[in-house]
């Protein structure tokens, strides 16, 4: 796959197959396109997609449009999760998942039912019952932020989740937090493309697989170890390693 | 049809103003020097500040602006249909006067009177007294043209002491077999320790093309409360001027909620004074605007007297071609003090070429005040749109959602639930 922003190419040919249940970390340098990874795959239009696929269940994903991308069961959490004055949090997740089941065919969720399964997911996150009543993350902290964006995965159920830098932002706790709901989300159907710039994150969500992203391209694949590798050495072995390669 | 042609629309009016006279009711001498007066300030165009962004000289140039008026027959059943709360009571108010055999008055409590202000001016003390007083010497041409043609409206009256359970619905419907204007006039008086609810609805019935050029004046009274709505519905037909003249006095508490939702052309004159300390206003509005409709809000807080408290909350959406404009005077006299006066006004435009108009004006002379002002216009924010899209809720939805919480901060102060649901219905349907 390729895609470009604005005329500048981003991601200059990427190659990655995920089967259900992997995890796949995806590490890289700043500006290596970690970020536009994510963004492209979720359906964001500011990028424009010049070649390739991307095979999701047999479909192509960058033929639908985002909210087909989330009703086939992609989920995006985001870096930086968007404030919504005046929407509340559990009016959004009702309507979100009463959207993915009417594209399923199915009937809307019984209120009894979306409330006893509000109740359960928020466990997993320890999500105060309060904030997912109020507009969705409006005046919640960093950390409120990124719990509520794995309490919205919980909720949705999604076959592919992809953390755009879950980590950012987070103070330990909060890491440990939002890694152990992450963590209980795992399942055999389901796989997560954890996009991260530190190792951190992998110590708690720990990956079948570790990939390097650099200037657009997947330069280094390995098992997790590689992420404590990256960790010990940085980032400019892999930037040596790729330029004597081009 | 008329043979006379190359008048201009003055000479049309003034020749419309004396075939109508010997048939209206009360001081004739009072619509003649209203008729003189407008005569010769003329008729507002783009050269007017306060007019010139909508230009009310290209109405005036229409044939029926001049026209008698030939109503047509309304069935009670269409009147239910505009009902918005089963609960009050009922005026009903047809192109400009009180239908009282369509209207539901028995539901009122004692202390409270509906009655046609053409009768009420002749019968009533309280009527004889305030009306026109509010408007004192306003030379507007809109309160001068009402002032010389009105044929009625509605006289509310509560007394002192009386908090009414049950609200006043004023439904205001325009009909016509030919295109022409109504002139709605109202006076509400509300004494002492009073308390009411009124909830004014502008409808339009049938094709053809009407002007509403509606007046009131309110009078609130110590310690009152009122909560005055105004249900903006006309349909594509509807052209409607609507000026409130309002005065409060000590420790009394007036709310306005103005809900522009339809019609092709709309101006809104909201003037609220006050008179004596301690008093508050509150004006909430909030417009929808699509096609080529046209909605101009000017409203004018005036604290001529200290400790009083003012604030302010309108929002506008606008879609298509839509024109908004929102002006928005403050003054805080010499010898206000402690007045606290705030006002917010917000816009999104939906479209590249809907435009909005706004302009926020304060003019200060007191020192030891409180006031605050806030504008801001923006497009429809894309970063929200796209996380409500990647969480599985269609575009439609989802810009449906965000229009609904950009006017929550206006709806949420609405203490009627039945005009809360009202509106957020009407905002749910907005984009079909």
């Amino acid at each position: 796959m390729q895609a470009s922003v604005e005329g500048k190419e981003i991601l200059r040919g990427l190659n990655l197959e995920v089967k259900p249940g992997e995890v796949h970390a995806i590490m890289g340098p700043n500006g290596s396109g970690k970020s536009t990874l994510a963004s492209v795959l979720a359906g964001r239009e500011d990028y424009e997609v010049t070649g390739g696929e991307v095979l999701f269940n047999g479909k192509d994903l960058l033929d639908l449009s985002p909210e087909d991308r989330a009703r086939e069961g992609l989920f995006l959490a985001f870096q930086y999760p968007i404030e919504i004055p005046g929407v509340s949090n559990i009016n959004f997740l009702k309507t979100a998942i009463n959207e993915i089941r009417e594209y399923r065919d199915m009937d809307p969720i019984e209120p009894k039912e979306f409330l006893a399964l509000v109740k359960e997911k928020q466990k997993l996150v320890e999500l105060d019952g309060k904030l997912a009543n109020r507009s969705v993350n409006e005046g919640f902290s960093g950390g409120e932020k990124k719990r509520n964006e794995i309490f919205q995965m919980a909720m949705l159920e999604p076959k592919l989740c992809i953390l755009d830098e879950t980590d950012s932002g987070l103070d330990i706790d909060a890491l440990r937090i939002v890694a152990n709901g992450v963590n209980q989300l795992r399942s055999p159907e389901r796989s997560f493309i954890v996009v991260t710039h530190y190792q951190r994150l992998l110590d708690y969500i720990v990956p079948d697989f570790v990939h390097v992203l650099y200037q657009g391209k997947i330069v280094k694949s390995g098992p997790k170890e590689l992420a404590l590798e990256l960790e010990e050495k940085g980032y400019d072995w892999i930037k040596a390693e790729t330029s004597v390669a081009i | 049809m008329s043979l006379v042609i190359n008048q201009s629309p003055v000479e049309r009016l003034t020749a419309h103003f004396e075939q109508e006279l010997p048939s209206l009711y009360g001081d004739a001498a009072l619509r003649r020097e209203a008729m003189a007066t407008l005569r010769e300030k003329g008729i507002p165009d783009r050269k007017w500040e306060d007019y010139k962004y909508i230009n009310p000289a290209a109405l005036f140039k229409q044939p029926h602006v001049a026209q008698a008026r030939v109503g047509l027959e309304i069935k009670p059943e269409a009147v239910t249909l505009m009902v918005l709360q089963p609960g009050s009571a009922l005026a009903v108010v047809v192109n400009g006067e009180l239908r009282e055999d369509l209207s539901k008055l028995d539901r009122l409590p004692a202390g409270v009177r509906v009655k046609s202000i053409a009768d009420a001016v002749v019968s009533d003390a309280v009527a004889r007294e305030y009306y026109n007083a509010v408007n004192g010497t306003s030379a507007d041409p809109f309160v001068l043209w009402n002032n010389a043609l009105n044929k009625g409206g509605v006289f509310i009256h509560v007394d002192k002491n009386v908090q009414s359970e049950v609200g006043i619905h004023v439904l205001h419907i325009s009909t016509n077999e030919v295109a022409a204007v109504s002139h709605p006039r109202n006076l509400f008086v509300i004494e002492r320790d009073a308390q009411i609810e009124i909830v004014e609805s502008f409808e339009t019935l049938g094709p053809v093309k009407t002007f509403t050029n509606a007046l009131t004046e309110v009078v609130v009274h110590q310690n009152a409360i009122v909560d005055h709505y105004r249900m903006q519905l006309e349909g594509q037909v509807g052209h409607q001027m609507n000026t409130v003249n309002a005065v409060t006095q000590k420790g009394s508490n007036y709310r306005t909620y103005t809900f522009t939702l339809d019609g092709a052309w709309v101006r809104n004159n909201l003037n609220i004074r006050f008179s004596e300390s301690h008093a508050e206003a509150h004006l909430f509005g909030l417009t929808m605007l699509n096609g080529q409709r046209v909605a101009d809000h000017h409203t004018i807080v005036d604290h001529a007297i200290p400790n009083c408290m003012s604030n302010e909350l309108y929002k506008g959406v606008l879609d298509d071609k839509s024109l908004g404009v929102f002006n928005g005077k403050i003054f805080v006299r010499r010898d206000a003090q402690k007045t606290n006066a705030y006002q917010t006004n917000r816009n999104i435009l939906l479209s590249d070429d809907a435009q909005i108009n706004t302009k926020p004006q304060l003019e200060i002379y007191a020192d030891d005040v409180k006031c605050s002002h806030g504008t801001s216009t923006g497009r429809m924010d894309e970063d929200a749109l796209f996380y409500l899209r990647a969480r599985g809720i269609g575009e439609a939805a989802a810009r449906k959602l965000l229009v609904r919480a950009f006017a929550e901060e206006v709806v949420t102060n609405v203490p009627n639930d039945a005009i809360r649901a009202y509106v957020e219905n009407r905002l749910d349907h907005f984009f079909n």
